[in-house]
This record gives C-alpha cells, structure tokens and sequence, in this order.
C-alpha cells in the first residue's frame, strides 16, 4: 500500500516536472534576451508550433497504443505538394484540401495495414511508407516547388481571428478533440487499452483491428491537415515540406510524459511539452544560436525524454 | 548394485509464501532410469531445476559421484556431466544438426571451421544410437521426434553422466515413442543415469526401473517399478485430504444451454460435450491436454476448424471473443496479468472495461454510469482497495483475481468460464471465489471451470470432463468422480 502511494506521488512529480521546466524556461528567456516576452513574439511561438501541434494530436494516439508514427512528415508533404498542384490544375481550394484529407486518411490505412494485418514494427512500417510517399511528392512536383496559390487560400495558415493566428485555433480544436476523443469515449478507452495490455482487450471483446486502423488513420488525418496548414502559410507547396518533422513530433509528444511503452499519457500535456520544445527554440533564435545547434538540442531533449520514461517504468517495475 | 551417481538429500526448496519442495531425497544409480511422477505442481520442475542449477535449495544436500557440490549452477551442473532435453526443443532450426550438436564448442583447423570432422564425429554418435539422421541436414527439415535425439545426441557429445528427460514423449507419435525407447535402452548401456519425467504411467511401467512419487512438493516414496501397478501409483500421487470446505452441490442443473459438438482445431479434436443451466462442470486433465485450448475455442480466442457451437438451440458464429461476449459467454483466462488485467490502470477502469457498450451512449462514456457499474462490482467482489483509482497491478493476486471476476460479472454473460479461477490466491480468497460461483450458479447462470486441484474439481463440479491430448476422454457425475478414476482417464 505504501509502496502504491509513493508511486503515485511520482508520477504526479513527473507531471509537474514538465511545467515547471516550461515555467523555469519561460522565466530564463524573458531575463535573457529581449523581445521574448512580447504578445507578438508569443504568438509568434504558438504559430510556430502549430503545425506540429496539429499533427502531434494523432502521434499521441498512435503511441498511447504503443506504436509509433514516423511518415507524418512525409504525409505533410504530399499533402501540401498534392493540394497545391490539384488547386493548380483549377480544382476548388476547398476541394482540394478536403481531397488531401482523404488521401492522408488512406495513407493512413495502409500503415495500419502493415502494422496490424503484417505485424510489422510500426517503426518500420512507417519508415516504408513515408520513404514511398517523399519520393511521390518529389516525384509528381518535379523536384519544384508549387506556386501560384490563391491569395485567399493563405487564411489558413497567416490569417487572424481576431489576435489569435488561425492555425492556432485549428490546434486548439485539434487538441479539444483529441481530449475528448481519449477521454470520454469508449474508442479512446481502447487506444489506452491496447497500448497497456493487447491481448487482455481482445479478449475483453475489444475490436482491436479498429483501434489499430484508426489511431493510424487519424494520426494521418492530421498530418494531412497539418501540411495543409504549412502549404498556406508558406504560400507555395514544397516537396520537401514536413521533413524531419516526424521526430520533433515524436519529441513533443514524449516530453509530453507519453510512454513510447504504450498505455499511458495525457495529451494536456502533450500541449507543454510542444511548447517547451517551441519556447527552447525560439528562444535560441533569439539569441543568435544557428541552426545546427538547435538540431543538437532537439536530439538530446528527446533522448532525455525516452530514456527518463525508460527509467521510471523499470522503477516501477521493480517495486511492483 | 550399480554405483550411485547423483543424490539429494533433505532438499527443501522455499518460494516467497510457497514451499516447493519439502525434505526430498532422490539419487540415480549408473545405467538407471529412475522415473519421477506427480501431478501437476507436485515440484517435478523445481527438482528439475535444483538438479540443473536453475535455482538453489534453501536447504539440503546435492552429492555428485561421491562429492559434495556446494554452489550448482547452470555451468557447473553441465561441467558435471548433467543433461537436459526439455519438453520444448532448444534448438536452432536454420543451423544443420552437426551446428547445432557442436554450438559454442565448434572444432577449428587454425582459424576456419572443421566441418568435415564435426560431421564425422556427429554422425558417429549418431550411428552409436541406431538412427539415421544426415548431419548436414537443416533442423528445421527434421521432424519433432529427429530434433528430439539431436538434442539427446547434443547431450552425449558433452559426456553426460546424468540426463534428465523431463516429458520427452509429450510431442512424439506412439512409434516414435518406441523409437525414443530404444535410444534411452541404448544410454542405459552406456552407463548413463535417466531421470525420466512423464504424465504417462504406462511409460513408467515400460521404461522405468524405479519410480518417484512427488505429492505438493512431497516426497512421498521410491520403489522398484516391479513393486508398483497403476492403481497403487495413483494413489501415493493423489492420496491427500481434502483441505478446503466447499459449498454443496447445485440444487437441481436445468435444462442444456450450450451444447459443443465435434469441436476441433489443431490443438483440440473433436470435442462434444453439453452444459446445463445453472451447473458447474469441472474439466479436468493435465498441463497440456489441450482444456484451455478447449474453453479458448468455444470462447472464440482461437479459430476453429470443424464442429459447432449451439446455445439454447440457437448456432452461435463465434470468429473473435467479441462474438463470444456477445452471445453471453464469458471466459476469465488463467494468465491474469497478460490476459485479463491492464495492470497500469485503475480497479475501476478494468471493471468497465469489457461493458463498455453498458456505460456509453452513441461511443461517449456516461461517466455517472460507469461509477455506478464500477462501484456496484467492486463492492459486488468485496475488493480490497484503499481507492477505486489503485492500479489493479499493485493488487495482490486474491483482489486481482477478483478485479478480473468484477470485469466479467459486469457484461452479464450467463456463461462464464473459469481457466484456474484460484491459482496462486490465499485460501480466503479462494474459500469467496467458491462462494461466488456457487452463487452464480444458483441465480441461473452455467459455469465452466478448468482446474488442476483435485480437491477444487471434486469439491465444485457437478460433473466432470476428463481430457487427454486434445480430447474429451470421459464424463464423471459427481458422484462417480474420483481422483483416482479422474488421473486413470487423465492418463488414459
């Protein structure tokens, strides 16, 4: 019983840690440099973060069940080359983004497929299908970027309602549906299930199929949207957009407290650990650190994050 | 007399809150076959397991030709010259049998490999048995009972002085049964001691010369094969009080409910049996004889070949446990932690889990709902939590148990089967899981239960099928069932 209340006090310890690392972060740059914390640049980092956040709501599921996702930069990709080339071709922009939206949602399919009907690693499923689907956007753009959007189409991704940028609200609505999704109804329930125990939900009746091509499907979906959102806010569709998006995604949802075991995670926090990873880079922006540097750092925060997961589980375990 | 070889004396073997073996004395002469019998979790294996060094006795002596052996271990025991076939083959099958027999200890010509000489000597061992097996072929070409004297021809060219057999002949055909005879007949020749495991009686009376009995981590006799028929050796296996008080038997089973027929797939054959309204009926047989292979079928955790399921004259389509749920059935599995509980997830959350449909409307959990379902099993079971939110895997095994108990009573089902309902429980869980039961029983649901207790088994069922590889052997009323008639079929 002891031992069970110490646990959870742990675990209520490594909620916190996260906030109060974003806490001691925001408090760091707003001393260090100057123009952090102003509502432009805020907002600034909350754009920022966006199109990953939007993303990141379907890697948290697909990594509460215990999988993982890595085309979701590839998937952006397509998706934004894709819809820019369909409303090229004289395709309605609403069309053509709701087109994509589907295609995400099949690309989805087939990682579910693989990953559920083939057993593969979802790690290398995922790498198959994003490699494939990179070379397709490459491929169908010539290696070119695609201009001559719509002026109109560029709402998505630049425009304002009121101060708040509007992929920031697609985010946040992303977000309030992957809450409720998790949350309140019986699929989400499932989503966790699986990710603690597989075998114990199908044999508790659990269409686990389902779980597997949904949480994949949807975690598509969004990446789909999410390049979407990039190709508005860039104004032209580049082949090469989302890459090396996957592992910050994967970083985020991580240092969000997601077990990459499977079966546990808030996506609440999920948010922090985005805007962690948001403030950290922006904040080195600001202070003049280059590029590679900021590669660096992002590499060793999702080791950090994996390996403290690591290390709290096989504690857990022990005193289990 | 031939010399001894191996002996243990007092051994005691103590698990936490088990004790595994208890003051067991065994030793094995030269050129023997010395037969060790039991029933289920009479500590067959944890002997095993002192005699190879997987695990050290809290107490007792181990004597090697002569010799003390202080600190066994797994390396030791094999410098020794002590060999194991386990009932699962240890060997890998993309290696050819002469890559296999000399893993770890390959013979070189400088820096390369000799692989002319290693298949000469295999095949001389091999030859030295009377068998024909090509040294260059892959094992996974051979079939099971060929993989069996390569592991037994494994163990010869490290000069083994003792081998262990521990139910070699589960996997065999009857001529290949024969043929594995011969080969331990030829080993006897060589001087070699047998320690020979097997559920089979028979086999005890025609390869043994003398036999063990162990009885709940007991030793209970040796003797001569000679001095032993069946009948003698099923009782010193199960002569034993019964310890636990149980509720009586069902006022009156109604009419049939579930009716199995011809039930067949690769682990179970043609399996018919019927299940009546508000009865328990007990499936009884050893490990592997194919129970919960049986109840997994009918539940719809494994495909099924041939046969059919009817309940209340109705065929049942069961394809998935979903479909099994869904007509009423109701399967709590034995393997508690890796089939039936999400350990990382509260008592509560496990008690929903399988009723989800119960508590959500349009797939949105009522949460007012789902507290109400949750508490009233919970309270239903009697679980000893300090909060509905404690991690069902911080529970002990009687209250994980009943988590388990709660999640199925929750999805209504008016069959539930029971895999091992009490295995490692303390008796007072147990004496409430028995109570439960019979309270099922009584309010109109049917139960199946599989158990290796005998006492449990005698003391629940109403009746009682015997099984024996993969099929159904006989049925016992309650008052026919004994545990002698039950292990003569079980052995059949």
């Amino acid at each position: 019983m002891n031992g069970q209340k110490s646990d959870k006090k742990r675990h209520n310890m490594s909620q916190f840690a996260i906030w109060i690392a974003l806490l001691a972060m925001l408090i760091f740059f707003s001393v260090t440099t100057k123009g952090f914390l102003t509502s432009t640049n805020i907002f600034n980092v909350l754009r920022q973060v966006a199109v990953n956040g939007i993303a990141a709501v379907g890697a948290t599921m697909v990594i509460i069940t215990g999988g993982i996702d890595i085309s979701q930069g590839a998937v952006m990709g397509v998706a934004s080359v894709g819809c820019a080339m369909m409303i090229n071709q004289g395709i309605h922009p609403a069309l053509a983004v709701l087109l994509s939206l589907i295609l995400g949602l099949v690309i989805g399919i087939c990682n579910g497929f693989f990953v559920f009907e083939i057993n593969l690693p979802p790690m290398i499923a995922t790498l198959g299908v994003s490699t494939v689907l990179r070379g397709v956007a490459y491929i169908i753009s010539g290696g070119l970027p695609v201009y001559g959007l719509p002026e109109s189409f560029t709402v998505i991704g630049q425009g304002y309602l009121g101060p708040i940028p509007v992929p920031v609200i697609i985010m946040i609505v992303c977000f309030i549906f992957g809450y409720f999704l998790l949350e309140h109804t019986a699929f989400g329930r499932y989503i966790y299930g699986v990710g603690s125990n597989r075998e114990a939900s199908r044999l508790s009746g659990v269409n686990i199929r389902k779980i597997y091509y949904g949480v994949y499907a949807l975690c598509s979906f969004l990446a789909a949207l999410a390049g979407i959102v990039l190709l508005s806010r860039v104004n032209s569709g580049q082949p090469k957009a989302g890459e090396n998006y996957d592992m910050d995604i994967i970083t985020a949802v991580v240092l969000g407290g997601v077990s990459t075991t499977g079966g546990e995670g808030k996506i609440v926090n999920v948010i922090v650990g985005l805007l962690l990873i948001g403030v950290v880079l922006n904040g080195m922006v600001l202070m003049n650190i280059s590029d590679y540097y900021q590669r660096v750092v992002k590499g060793a925060v999702l080791l950090l994050a994996i390996s403290y997961d690591k290390l709290s589980q096989m504690k857990s375990q022990k005193t289990a | 007399m031939a010399e001894t070889i191996l002996e243990l004396k007092h051994i005691t073997k103590k698990f936490p809150g088990v004790v595994a073996l208890d003051d067991v004395s065994l030793d094995i002469k030269k050129g023997e076959v010395h037969t060790l019998v039991g029933e289920n979790g009479a500590g067959k294996s944890t002997l095993i397991k002192i005699i190879t060094g997987a695990h050290k006795p809290t107490s007792g002596e181990f004597w090697f030709e002569g010799k003390q052996v202080e600190n066994n271990s797994p390396s030791y025991a094999k410098q020794l010259g002590i060999g194991v076939i386990y009932q699962e083959l240890n060997l890998m099958p993309q290696l050819t049998v002469a890559e296999n027999i000399f893993y770890g200890k390959e013979l070189k010509k400088g820096i390369f490999l000799d692989k002319k000489e290693m298949n000469r000597r295999c095949e001389e061992i091999i030859c030295d048995l009377g068998v024909k097996i090509d040294p260059q072929m892959k094992v996974s070409r051979l079939s099971i009972a060929e993989q069996q004297i390569v592991e037994i021809v494994k163990a010869l060219s490290e000069d083994i002085k003792i081998l262990i057999m521990d139910e070699p002949s589960a996997p065999l055909t009857n001529s290949e049964i024969d043929k594995m005879f011969e080969i331990v007949k030829k080993l006897k020749q060589k001087g070699v001691g047998i320690l020979y495991i097997s559920h089979r009686l028979e086999e005890v009376f025609e390869i043994g010369d003398r036999a063990t009995v162990l009885r709940d981590g007991k030793y209970i006799v040796t003797l001569p094969v000679e001095e032993l028929d069946k009948q003698s050796m099923i009782r010193y296996m199960v002569g034993r009080e019964l310890g636990q008080d149980y509720p009586g038997p069902s006022s009156e089973p109604g009419e049939c409910i579930l009716k199995v027929e011809n039930l067949t797939n690769h682990r179970i054959k043609n399996c018919s049996f019927e299940l009546r309204k508000g009865e328990i009926l007990g499936i009884a047989g050893l490990v592997g004889a194919g129970r919960t292979e049986l109840v997994r079928a009918i539940f719809g955790a494994d495909p099924v070949t041939k046969g059919t399921v009817t309940k209340n004259g109705r065929k049942l389509q069961i394809k998935s446990p979903r479909d099994g749920i869904s007509n009423g059935i109701g399967l709590i599995t034995e393997d508690r932690k890796n089939q039936g509980l999400l350990l990382n997830k509260p008592i509560d959350y496990n008690t929903t889990y399988a009723s989800m449909d119960k508590v959500c409307r349009a797939g949105v959990i009522d949460f007012k709902k789902e507290k109400e379902m949750a508490e009233k099993y919970m309270k239903a079971m009697d679980i000893k939590a300090y909060d509905k939110s404690q991690k069902a895997g911080t529970l002990s095994g009687g209250n994980q148990q009943k988590v388990v108990l709660a999640k199925w009573l929750a999805t209504d089902s008016d069959i539930l089967i029971f895999d091992e309902p009490t295995r490692g429980i303390d008796v007072g869980a147990k004496a409430e899981i028995y109570l439960l039961m019979r309270e099922l029983v009584e309010s109109g649901k049917s139960i199946i239960m599989i158990s290796s207790e005998m006492p449990e088994l005698l003391g629940m069922s109403d009746r009682i099928l015997v099984m024996h590889e993969g099929q159904i052997k006989g049925t016992l009323s309650r008052e026919e069932a004994t545990q002698e008639q039950i292990l003569y079929l079980a052995t059949l």
